[in-house]
């Protein structure tokens, strides 16, 4: 086989300055991607969502400085390398370059251990995980010390199939989740029957609620609005529906909140998937199986179901 | 000399063994049968696998019709729950192990010029537990209260409430599905695992052999290493549904979370299993239509058990919000970024590979390249899942789905498309059709693209995966996917046409029609029963040798003359 190497011939200078040109282009492109990354994300709404951001920001300018380069490079060779209809002969036979494999092995082995330790320099600076206690099945939710300093709380969150309930520390309960601004708030985080998960997008935060343990949890919401709680964890027929609102306050208003509810009578909570469950016995029950919903919570603030919300 | 002194891990009594399937009739019923003949296995679990896909990819375009708009209007949402928890489960048990057991029984025999598999009676039982799971995994449609409907992961107590209290219910015919499904992998491994060790041509040491063949090994060890976990898991959980007892189940003492780690001790690497012969597969083809040898064939080689070793301690990034203490979740982010240093070593010497070639866009390259490119995408989108504090916010939304459909389909189902267009001629002896084969690439790339990208900006705003509705907000991104989804399914015309019209009318194939080197561009198109029979080639060089002018095997003319002959 004769080999033939057929390369348009540039020279050195204009090699050099093309690849000067790509590198700087790539830069500034992955400069201006991780700077909208920002506007990817819902509103920052806590503590945590700053750290997040920057962080995927970060990875987002890294990640497309390097798509662009290989990408950019695939694209380069599609251009010039393509070999004229039946030419069947040969490229150049390179076999390897051992200098350029070990450096393409270190630098990613760099990179990669510099995020991990900018990560975890961002985990320690969150902490919003607390202590997990075991407890029986049936018995009473053990109350948890928690060691972390926190500026109110602890909320009792229970999850269940499928509606939200917040119990607060004087009493109160709640169909929705109203929490003061720029206070740490803490939470215990229980379920009744399966897995769910703590999710609202805005904080950035995401916990499961594991059953037969509960979890201490504290974050600091960081700005007043509405914002949606979501269940992140597939938990069966209406899982769709296990969403409620988290309402940040001024602490005035908050407090105002408590001392007003505390007055109200127990009524019947949000319960999307109570009604939805009654239509559907009411068309027949058609369907693959589920298990019944949770009956509607008994709370002293029943909460809006369609309140306009921020994020 | 050479090539005595190289003959020595080559078992002599492979060739003067009987002959162990004498009577294989050359006919369309032996894919119908008990067949032991590895090619015919390999065709069985390929085209078994492509049915399933299009059950699979029918389930998908019906949980993107019910996606397509806001609310749940399509489907009761249990019903849309059973649906995707099938769509997930056949995609990855009924299409995906199986098709890639195919390729490799296909593909392992000739290249390393083995006559067939070591236990040939094993591989055809391994096939045949294919049709037995997957027809009880269908049959879980029709049973009182439908099927499995609590995700792929089925986790506990999600997965053990059984509304119905019934003793046969869906979730239990899902758990003894993917139990048999283990179990016929596990005996394909070992299968593979053996031949791989023992078989080889003379000459044929392990760095001699071609890179889908470290990739299947490296792949089919993990199996054996991994798979255990979750058969084990999958019997524990079935005890649990079945007859009461608590492994998992808090009532008894049970813990729901030791299910996760069973779980993704092996499924994690299970994606590791599906990934790494498709690395095989651009191993194989970029240096074949780019003609140049393979760039740093060694770290290549060797980055394919680095990849098996460090997938094996990840599996806990799946449980970053479990509940799992921060010394974990650290630990667990840097062995998983880790993964991205082999990987990377791969996608530079692909790149490398392409450089400076004479490159030649045909079908199975188009593929190779479209999914090269997915798969730089999502391997970056992997990496910011691995840290903890991003994944704690993008976990379990969109994002992810749209990642591991990057994974999953954009690169290994792309790879698994190149493999097929690439070695179609050479086991069905028919050339396929360039034309239908680059509109079925064109409607692939442009489905696929439209259906994942945008998913990653709906699970970045915070939709949660699984959802049967979703606040509107999220619509703009799903009708997007929708429309997507709509094109990937219209994209399986041009191939199904391709495939059946060339095979029954194709022009014949000639034995080397890519100009390939590799042992099974060797043989006549298709095969012979017992690849090289008596004459088993005896191998000088690695394997991509292109423009080099060192023949692979000794006395090349010999064996390109013989596969010129009709057998």
């Amino acid at each position: 086989m004769n080999t033939k190497i057929r390369r348009i011939k540039k020279s050195g200078f204009s090699k050099t300055f093309i690849i000067i040109f790509a590198v700087i282009l790539n830069i500034i492109l992955s400069l201006l991607m991780g700077y909208w990354s920002y506007s990817w994300l819902p509103i920052q709404a806590s503590e945590a969502a700053h750290y997040v951001d920057n962080l995927f920001a970060f990875e987002t300018t890294i990640g497309t400085f390097i798509f662009l380069g290989c990408t950019g490079t695939m694209a380069w060779i599609l251009v010039f390398n393509r070999a004229p209809k039946y030419d069947e002969s040969n490229g150049e036979p390179l076999e390897g370059n051992l200098k350029l494999e070990i450096i393409w092995t270190l630098v990613p082995l760099l990179l990669v251990l510099g995020i991990s330790t900018y990560s975890t320099s961002v985990n320690y600076k969150l902490e919003n995980l607390g202590s997990k206690i075991k407890y029986d099945y049936g018995a009473e939710v053990p109350f948890v010390e928690e060691k972390k300093v926190f500026d109110y709380g602890p909320i009792d969150v229970i999850s269940r199939q499928w509606n939200w309930e917040f119990v607060y520390p004087n009493g109160i309960h709640s169909s929705e989740l109203h929490l003061p601004v720029d206070k740490k708030s803490n939470f215990r985080l229980i379920t009744e029957d399966v897995i769910h998960s703590f999710y609202v997008p805005a904080f950035r935060l995401k916990q499961d609620i594991i059953p037969g343990s509960v979890i201490t949890y504290s974050l600091t919401p960081t700005k007043e609005g509405v914002f949606r709680l979501r269940d992140a964890m597939f938990s069966g027929a209406y899982f769709s529906e296990n969403q409620t609102n988290v309402i940040v306050e001024s602490e005035e208003i908050f407090y105002k909140w408590i001392k007003e509810t505390v007055k109200k009578e127990l009524q019947n909570g949000l319960n999307p998937a109570g009604s939805l469950y009654q239509k559907r016995l009411k068309n027949g029950n058609r369907g693959w199986a589920t298990v019944k919903p949770a009956p509607d919570p008994k709370v002293n603030d029943a909460g809006i179901k369609s309140r306009p919300h921020d994020s | 000399m050479k090539s005595a002194m190289t003959i020595v891990n080559y078992d002599p009594r492979l060739v003067q063994s009987k002959n162990p399937y004498p009577k294989g009739p050359n006919d369309w019923k032996r894919f119908f049968s008990f067949n032991t003949d590895a090619k015919v296995i390999g065709i069985q679990y390929i085209v078994t696998a492509l049915f399933f896909l299009l059950i699979g990819g029918l389930l998908a375009m019906l949980i993107r019709g019910e996606l397509i708009t806001p609310p749940s209007d399509l489907f009761d949402p249990t019903v849309y729950n059973g649906l995707y928890t099938m769509h997930g489960t056949i995609m990855l048990f009924l299409f995906l192990f199986p098709i890639l057991s195919g390729l490799t029984n296909l593909l392992v025999p000739p290249m390393i010029g083995a006559p067939d598999m070591a236990f040939p009676k094993l591989n055809a039982l391994a096939f045949w537990l294919v049709p037995v799971f997957s027809i009880i995994l269908l049959l879980s449609f029709f049973v009182p209260g439908g099927p499995a409907s609590s995700g792929w992961w089925s986790y506990p107590p999600i997965s053990i409430q059984n509304p119905l209290g019934k003793m046969i219910n869906g979730e239990m015919l899902w758990i003894i599905a993917i139990s048999l499904s283990g179990i016929s992998s596990i005996i394909g491994a070992v299968n593979f695992v053996t031949t791989i060790i023992r078989m080889r041509a003379p000459g044929m040491g392990f760095f001699k052999m071609p890179i889908f063949i470290w990739t299947v090994l490296a792949a089919q060890l993990l199996q054996l290493l991994g798979l255990p976990a979750l058969t084990g898991g999958a019997i524990m959980l079935f005890f649990d549904l079945t007859f009461g007892t608590s492994f998992f189940r808090i009532e008894g003492g049970g813990d729901p979370v030791l299910f996760q780690h069973f779980f993704w001790f092996y499924s994690h690497p299970a994606v590791y299993v599906m990934v790494l012969p498709v690395f095989g597969i651009f191993s194989e083809l970029f240096p074949v239509y780019s003609r140049k040898p393979l760039f740093g064939y060694k770290f290549v080689a060797v980055a394919s058990f680095g990849i098996t070793i460090l997938s094996l301690v990840v599996w806990v990034h799946h449980m970053f919000y479990t509940g799992t203490p921060m010394w974990m979740r650290n630990l667990f982010m840097f062995t998983t970024m880790l993964i991205a240093v082999p990987t990377g070593v791969k996608v530079f010497a692909w790149i490398a590979t392409l450089w400076g070639g004479n490159i030649r866009l045909t079908t199975p390259m188009l593929f190779c390249l479209g999914g090269l490119f997915n798969f730089i995408f999502g391997g970056i989108t992997g990496v910011m899942l691995a840290t903890v504090p991003v994944d704690i916010h993008v976990g379990n939304t969109y994002f992810v789905v749209a990642h591991f459909h990057y994974i999953i389909f954009n690169t290994i189902a792309f790879g698994i498309f190149a493999g097929i267009y690439h070695w179609f001629p050479k086991f069905t002896g028919k050339m396929f059709y360039e034309g239908l084969g680059k509109v079925h690439f064109a409607l692939t790339f442009i489905g696929a693209t439209l259906n994942w990208l945008p998913l990653h900006w709906a699970g970045l705003l915070g939709m949660p995966r699984r959802v049967a509705s979703y606040d509107p907000e999220f619509a703009i991104w799903n009708v997007l996917a929708s429309i997507g989804a709509f094109i990937l399914g219209v994209a399986s015309i041009p191939f199904i046409l391709n495939m059946v019209s060339s095979w029954v009318r194709g022009k014949s194939a000639p034995p080397n029609p890519w100009k390939a080197i590799g042992l099974e561009w060797l043989l006549p198109s298709p095969p012979p029963h017992e690849n090289f029979e008596e004459d088993i080639p005896t191998v000088l060089n690695e394997p991509y040798c292109y423009g080099l002018d060192k023949p692979f095997v000794e006395d090349e003319q010999f064996y390109v003359e013989k596969s010129l002959k009709k057998h």
